[in-house]
């Protein structure tokens, strides 16, 4: 079909921050002190607000049938989008025009009573996400089958495990025939073997026509399900198009997130000899990126000063730790067979991985070097990186993502 | 294709409000099923509670009246009296407070779901007409035992069931959609059903303060503005016919009152209902 199904034009929302403030809500003491003390003062009011734009001049066209991932950082307005399509709150600027039925899971299990049983979940469940009781009743047994409850419908889902509450109520929402579906970082839930499957059934869902929007921070579930990509860069478009080039785009994304200043530290050892000023990732053609991808090529990137005449026999190591602070893997040129015996006049420090192995999440490193035997720059925790899920192996699969840390290339044969 | 067209910008009030509220009334019944289902989960007597709590209350309603001695009328049973008072009384107190928490209760909605916000407050009234029709039972018992007949002023009643109706979700509205900024409120809906109670003639009747020479006539006036004084003096004239007086001035104030608060209530819920996801 030709035309726009979703058209957004100059989308603007403005929140207005209030400081000083420790309540969540507004009590009617405080307006009425501010307003009297306004009498006085009339700039208080102002001093103590102040304002901040969740999506600012927001403008783009989804048409029919497109799979389109949202990606942005933390706080980038991806779910004030969302809230604003699926009509939760009201944009402060601009327009937004739909054609077609809109359904959208923002949060996963969204009324469900942990009183009721499943069943009585799931009737209410669906009702809240916009279905009718015949609707449900004729899906009901897929809904229970693909949750895997059936033997627990008639308990109430507050004795529910955590997965199969997850479950119920993923499935509930899967079986949501909308012509649009909009959906949030849902699938960061459950175990492996049930991702996989939301997964599926996302593009099953997806494939027949219809149109998705999907917010992920899972670079690999983006680029498995989705055709288009919007990247979204404090409350403004930066780029859309497809998914590949927007996901490159934003691992690209300058002024990013990967490079940390080591200079000013000064919890560290050593003589001085080196001396690491920077650390930044550049992908595999030297372009800054924000953070490495699993199965990509990342090269961690080291400045570094010195303060000595001659740098002989020098020895660099990284140690790579995971978020528990389990040292993972160990970098070393001495290792690695390279030595350098003379790096006067050198002020960088490359060191290349050429398929990243890592899993998505976030790595602590620690940074050695020691100049003719002794140790002269040694940076504990000097900082850390991220590292998004790709297609390590390759397939265009999605791996699982709670199976381990790392991954090893491997092949499996049968005789 | 075009006839499912949103056009979403700010401050745009849905054309289709009405409407949607209509299409959404499947979600209106989950809903008041949901809150009836999960009120007496895991107690022991379940729905007996709605009809063991108006009961205890009528008892100690009748006990207060019979050691104050106020007026009943020749011929009526007291306990008859005061449980044709302490029924829509109970049904004012339970919707009027839960309506104004309605909001609160369900942000977790508000903020994730998009349907006609009213319809969170409208099910909430629901539920608690529900707990009305199992004590109006208690009434109908009581009756069958003292075997009592009304007149044909009992087809009225339904009027002023609807009467109770409008105060109570008027002012709960209005209470609701204030509560989402102002959690103030919160605490003077407790204040409100507890005081009420002493100015409300569910203990007393109403001629025990029109026949007082001692309350100036103004004083009568300003109590007989309180909308749940018409609502039972209404009931009472309903169920024990012209035993009971109506004082009308104050009757059809308290009538316009009532109206008037439905109509602010709702005034004030439509224009703020916009913004309640974002200041909840």
């Amino acid at each position: 079909m030709s035309g726009p199904i979703i058209q957004v034009e100059g989308l603007g929302k403005r929140y207005t921050l209030k400081h000083q403030k420790r309540e969540s809500y507004t009590a009617l003491r405080d307006v009425i002190t501010d307003r009297a003390r306004s009498l006085f003062k009339p700039t208080v009011q102002q001093a103590s607000t102040s304002e901040f734009w969740a999506l600012k001049d927001l403008s783009f066209q989804i048409g029919q049938g497109d799979r389109v991932g949202i990606i942005g950082r933390n706080g980038a307005g991806k779910s004030t989008l969302l809230k604003i399509l699926s009509r939760i709150v009201d944009p402060t600027t601009g327009r937004v025009t739909i054609d077609g039925r809109l359904a959208s899971l923002l949060e996963v299990g969204t009324g469900f009573h942990p009183e009721l049983s499943g069943r009585e979940n799931i009737y209410l469940n669906g009702a809240i996400l916009g279905m009718s009781r015949s609707e449900i009743s004729s899906k009901f047994d897929e809904i229970v089958d693909f949750a895997g409850v059936d033997r627990f419908l008639d308990t109430p889902v507050k004795r529910y495990s955590s997965g199969m509450y997850v479950r119920l109520a993923f499935a509930v929402a899967a079986h949501l025939e909308p012509e649009i579906l909009v959906v949030d970082e849902v699938l960061a839930v459950g175990d492996a073997e049930f991702q996989r499957k939301c997964l599926g059934k996302m593009k099953e869902v997806s494939m027949g026509g219809r149109t998705v929007l999907f917010v992920s921070h899972n670079m690999a579930a983006i680029q498995n399900l989705c055709n288009t990509a919007i990247y979204l860069k404090h409350g403004q478009l930066v780029t859309q198009g497809p998914t590949a080039e927007v996901i490159n785009t934003y691992l690209k994304d300058a002024g990013s997130a990967s490079e940390m200043d080591l200079a000013s530290r000064v919890d560290r050892q050593g003589n001085g000899a080196i001396r690491y000023t920077r650390f930044h990732l550049t992908d595999g053609a030297g372009g800054a990126i924000a953070a490495a991808q699993s199965g990509s090529k990342v090269v961690f990137n080291f400045d570094f000063t010195s303060n000595a005449t001659q740098l002989r026999d020098l020895e660099i190591s990284m140690g790579i730790d995971d978020q528990y602070g389990q040292r993972i893997t160990h970098l070393s040129n001495t290792v690695s067979g390279q030595s350098f015996a003379n790096a006067e006049g050198k002020r960088c420090v490359r060191i290349e991985v050429p398929k990243c192995p890592l899993r998505n999440g976030n790595y602590t490193f620690t940074i050695f070097a020691r100049v003719a035997g002794d140790t002269a720059d040694y940076l504990l925790n000097a900082g850390s990186f991220q590292v998004e899920s790709g297609d390590f192996f390759g397939t265009g699969r999605a791996p699982d993502e709670d199976q381990g840390t790392f991954f090893v290339d491997h092949s499996f044969a049968l005789y | 294709m075009s006839s499912h067209r949103v056009i979403i910008g700010p401050g745009s009030v849905s054309q289709n409000y009405w409407r949607d509220l209509w299409q959404y009334r499947g979600l209106l019944l989950f809903l008041a099923w949901r809150d009836v289902m999960v009120r007496y989960k895991q107690t022991a007597i379940g729905i007996l509670w709605a009809v063991l709590r108006p009961v205890l209350t009528i008892l100690a309603m009748w006990f207060i009246g019979w050691l104050f001695g106020s007026t009943v009328p020749a011929g009526t049973p007291r306990l008859l009296m005061v449980c044709a008072a302490t029924l829509p009384w109970q049904f004012f107190a339970t919707s009027f407070s839960e309506t104004s928490n309605s909001l609160i209760s369900n942000s977790n909605l508000l903020t994730k779901v998009y349907f006609p916000r009213l319809i969170l407050p409208f099910s909430t009234v629901l539920v608690s007409a529900i707990d009305f029709a199992v004590a109006f039972l208690i009434l109908v018992i009581m009756m069958v035992w003292y075997a009592y007949l009304p007149g044909p002023e009992v087809f009225l009643l339904p009027l002023f069931v609807l009467l109770t109706l409008v105060v109570s979700f008027g002012a709960g509205l209005l209470i609701a959609s204030l509560n989402v900024k102002y959690r103030d409120f919160r605490y003077v809906v407790p204040f409100i059903v507890q005081f009420g109670l002493y100015v409300t003639p569910v203990a007393f009747s109403s001629q025990d303060i029109f026949n007082n020479p001692g309350i100036p006539a103004v004083m009568k006036y300003l109590y007989a503005c309180n909308p749940m004084v018409a609502v039972i003096d209404g009931f009472r004239y309903c169920l024990f016919g012209a035993a009971q007086t109506i004082h009308w001035p104050g009757f059809i104030t308290s009538c316009c009152i009532s109206l008037l608060l439905l109509f602010i209530g709702i005034r004030h819920f439509r224009r703020t209902e916009r913004g309640f996801a974002d200041i909840i």
